[in-house]
């Protein structure tokens, strides 16, 4: 996400002079008593990046949902290319020339690419011509814009990135010229995140307006021309980007200050926890994901895990946590072996003193139709009542205890937990794991979709837990936050650990390569598993890395 | 889209349906020339005017209620046991058995191990689908579909070629004796005389109140209730999403057998070729209608049960209104509540928002 061709100062250059592609003037939308967007203002320039950032629950979907027509103000005015529009519904504003990525792919999984592009937007009852004129299309939008894509692989077999850019095509296709982008890096790995920018950038290029909705203050620093911030539903601020800071936005953002680094001591680590010996894992369809892994986490300890997406962390965890078997290895929790008979090792796994927040929180740690207190207790339940009865008492007084700890939005254990937002979402799983004094926790992506306030937040739970004496270990694909967060970093590379980091040292070159498995033939020599020294995370220098101008002198890959 | 409020959602949402199944019904009844109105009349005359017909409307009630527990308490793992009829059928095995095994025994003491035994019965036919899908990923809904074929093929043999007495002629087992069958209501009640009603009606409504307690006040409905709506969560959680499925089958077998009870223990005193007769289906129906709650169930349930026995009356009181526009009109309330519920659920959504918040409309 480093790699910009035009610098700041060249991109606003252009942008100052440009007309307005959209405008929005004193829009509000109520849903029920929630005030969502209370009179936004707000211009975007043509041919520019504009991004937009808010915490959770800010009122961002909502205004784009507008835009696109999902939702229809309940006052306000819309202007696209200074025209006034009602937008009515997402063919509308198809037609006006609005076209949206969702964070969520809205593709057919067993459709080609092709198929997926002309999906709705046919001309006849027969495909073949469509089809034609669409390969054609594409093979220039390809051309034009770096988005290459096989137009007859079949959805499924792609990766994210590239149904991410099926997205893209589907939108352009249609006559595109302002993209609005939903969190598309989510879901990303940072080579694909890379990508996504080139392809932004070229859009920019070609005169196309992108709107970028995203919690990543260095994506916004990295990519767009202008960033408009929102809090509460309100429009706080519209900003140049080369005038402004991660800190600033942050702060405009929560509406205080906000510390974007970790600050935790060093690590002592104690007695073995948790002993993984030559694990192999298969997925779903028997293929082997992780090929015989081997690794400790101590007491006391954070224990990383960097990689690509895909590379077999989600199996390692699954594994771990009991969930999936494994067909050779053996996993020891406090000393003991774990056993996997049947489908609910997951049981056992606890009983032997492990906690799990999984990657995906809606997949698998959220019952999403369940309220909220029901989730508070998913996986303790037998906890609660000594008979078969379910103790609702106390299962309620639990969640109103982690409702007050973890400052869960809103302290509504009622509330169905679909209509939390991601990040209190989040809170409800963490509460849940750590507040049972787990001896180990293993966590997977603590972070992803979650706002600034609430990442803060959680990675001093974190720590404080490796404080408390616990064996953690993290899985993330950001690699900045195992950098700060971990003790020791091991690099996965094709179900294999290729090498072990020390985040003190290592650089992020370094471990980029590494993940990729660039130099798997010599690594593994970094140093021997357990013996780093206890040091302080150099985290300090994030802001930095953060802030525009060490971007641009950053090498383009 | 704007969720509906609860009470919308689980009172006026089928109420509206029923409404507009009746409408429709209506309409058919009067393009036969006949009144709609006088018809209506006489449907709930016939299901409630009169103490025998109330009888026989419980009567229906009973197996109605079971049917849709046993479709509702699957559906809440997220499975569709479409095999009540099956289970029930074979239910009525168990029942004949150990009733032919005690015939002769105070029902006090055979009624509980008719509840046991056909439970048996009818779990063990629920079970063998609910294996098949936790072991081998067979979709309950084709097997327990197969399952009720199987049944009808299986009984019927065993009926007419086992448990026939010779010399008798048509297909059925050897009567209980009286002290043995499931005492009906009329012994204690004057007023269900002649009507089939009897103790299973309580056992019926012992057991909606049982489901209610289990789905959502005890740990293994929780369980349940998690792999219904997640099983990935479920497997996260450490819930035996397998074992999981092969109870809930099982259980849901229990339930569809007490069909059996009632009408082989209870009015029958025989085992004879289909008794279920539909009651199985009619679950189907009843449990979605009743949103799978103990206490919509057993509203749709008594729904049914007014429709089939004020059916009947009308059939015999208006010889203009067949026996088939009476299925016609049952097929109706199925179509609008089942297939067709969430028909008007965007309409209500929209009157009801734009009632509750005048400012959001321009």
């Amino acid at each position: 996400m480093t790699s910009l061709h035009p610098t700041n100062a060249q991109r606003s250059e252009g942008a100052a002079a440009a007309p307005l592609a959209i405008e929005l003037v004193g829009i509000n939308k109520h849903f029920g008593p929630v005030h969502a967007n209370r009179d936004i203002h707000l211009a975007i320039k043509r041919g520019t990046v504009h991004g937009i950032v808010g915490e959770n629950g800010a009122g961002k979907s909502t205004l784009m949902s507008i835009l696109y027509g999902f939702y229809t103000a309940d006052s306000g005015e819309i202007r696209v290319n200074g025209t006034p529009a009602t937008i009515t519904d997402s063919r509308h504003a198809l037609a006006l020339g609005i076209g949206m990525v969702h964070q969520h792919f809205m593709l057919v999984d067993n459709f080609s690419v092709l198929e997926n592009v002309v999906l709705g937007a046919e001309d006849s009852a027969f495909l073949a011509p469509t089809l034609n004129k669409a390969r054609t299309q594409l093979k220039a939008l390809a051309r034009d814009y770096g988005l290459e894509v096989d137009p007859d692989a079949i959805i499924e077999n792609l990766s994210v990135g590239q149904q991410q850019r099926v997205e893209i095509l589907k939108a352009l296709y249609r006559g595109a010229e302002t993209l609005i982008l939903d969190e598309p890096t989510g879901v990303l790995t940072p080579d694909e995140a890379d990508h996504l920018f080139r392809i932004l950038g070229k859009l920019r290029e070609e005169g196309k307006t992108i709107i970028l909705i995203t919690h990543k203050l260095r994506e916004i620093m990295a990519i767009t021309d202008e960033v408009s911030v929102m809090r509460q539903g309100a429009m706080v601020k519209t900003l140049t980007t080369k005038d402004t800071s991660p800190g600033e936005l942050a702060e405009l953002m929560v509406g205080r200050r906000v510390l974007l680094r970790v600050e935790k001591g060093p690590a002592s680590p104690g007695k073995v926890l948790l002993d993984v010996q030559d694990l192999v894992v298969t997925d779903d369809f028997k293929v082997p994901r992780v090929k015989g892994v081997s690794f400790q986490v101590r007491a006391g300890e954070i224990v990383g895990i960097a990689g690509v997406a895909g590379n077999g962390q989600s199996e390692l965890l699954e594994s771990i946590a009991g969930m999936r078997d494994q067909l050779l290895g053996t996993i020891l929790l406090n000393g003991e072996v774990l056993s996997l008979e049947g489908d609910d090792g997951a049981a056992r796994a606890r009983a032997a003193g492990l906690a799990h927040v999984p990657e995906d929180r809606l997949r698998m740690g959220l019952v999403t139709t369940f309220s909220e207190w029901e989730n508070s207790i998913l996986g303790y339940q037998h906890a609660y009542g000594s008979g078969p009865g379910l103790d609702i008492a106390k299962a309620r007084e639990t969640a109103e205890e982690y409702i007050k700890k973890f400052d869960i939005r809103p302290p509504n254990l009622d509330l169905k937990t679909a209509n939390f937002s991601g990040g209190n979402q989040q809170k409800i799983v963490l509460a849940r794991e750590m507040e049972r004094n787990p001896d180990v926790l293993i966590v997977g992506q603590p972070t992803r979709g979650v706002d600034i306030g609430a990442i803060e937040f959680i990675h001093n739970q974190i720590i404080k837990m490796r404080d408390a004496g616990k064996a953690i270990l993290l899985v993330s694909v950001e690699l900045d936050e195992i950098r700060s967060l971990a003790d020791r970093i091991l690099v996965i590379f094709d179900g294999k650990i290729v090498g072990e980091a020390d985040p003190a040292t290592s650089d992020e070159t370094e471990l980029g390569l590494l993940m990729t498995g660039s130099h798997a033939d010599d690594v593994g020599t970094v140093s021997e598993p357990g013996t780093l020294a206890p040091h302080e995370t150099p985290v300090q220098q994030t802001l930095t890395q953060m802030s525009p101008q060490d971007n641009s002198g950053k090498d383009p890959n | 889209m704007t969720p509906l409020p609860r009470w919308a959602d689980v009172v006026l949402l089928p109420l509206l349906n029923v409404v507009l199944a009746f409408l429709v019904g209506g309409l058919i009844v009067l393009a036969v020339g006949q009144n709609p109105l006088q018809a209506v009349g006489i449907m709930l005359y016939g299901a409630f005017g009169y103490g025998s017909g109330f009888g026989y409307t419980l009567y229906y009630t009973t197996d109605f209620i079971f049917a849709g527990l046993a479709v509702s308490l699957a559906y809440h793992a997220g499975l569709f046991n479409i095999g009540p009829e099956g289970q029930a059928y074979v239910g009525g095995l168990g029942v004949i058995l150990i009733g032919l095994a005690l015939n002769g025994t105070h029902w006090a003491i055979v009624f509980p191990l008719m509840i046991i035994c056909g439970g048996a019965f009818g779990a063990l036919w629920a079970f063998v689908p609910g294996y098949l899908q936790a072991k081998r990923g067979s979709h309950v809904v084709i097997t327990t579909i197969l399952f009720n074929f199987i049944a009808t093929s299986m009984m019927g043999f065993l009926i007419s070629r086992v448990l026939k007495p010779a010399g008798v002629n048509s297909d059925e087992s050897a009567p209980l004796e009286a002290i043995t069958r499931v005492p009906q209501l009329r012994t204690f009640i004057e007023l269900f005389k002649n009507s089939p009603v009897n103790l299973t009606f309580f056992l019926a409504i012992i057991a909606l109140v049982f489901i209610y307690w289990l789905i959502w006040r005890t740990k293994f409905g929780y369980a349940v209730r998690a792999l219904g709506q997640n099983p990935v969560a479920a497997n996260y959680a450490g819930i035996s999403n397998q074992k999981m499925i092969m109870i809930v089958m099982a259980m849901s077998g229990v339930l569809a057998a007490m069909v059996a009870v009632n009408n082989v223990g209870g009015v029958q005193g025989r085992l004879i070729l289909n008794f279920v007769n539909g009651a199985g289906f009619v679950g189907i129906a009843v449990a979605f209608m009743g949103r799978g709650h103990p206490v919509g169930v057993g509203l749709s349930a008594l729904l049914f049960g007014i429709l089939y026995q004020g059916g009947q009356e009308l059939a015999f009181q208006m010889p203009g209104i067949t026996r088939e526009m009476i299925v016609t009109i049952q097929a109706l309330v199925i179509l609008f509540t089942g297939a067709m519920g969430d028909m008007l659920r965007a309409p209500l959504a929209r009157v009801l928002t734009r009632s509750s918040s005048p400012t959001g409309a321009k």
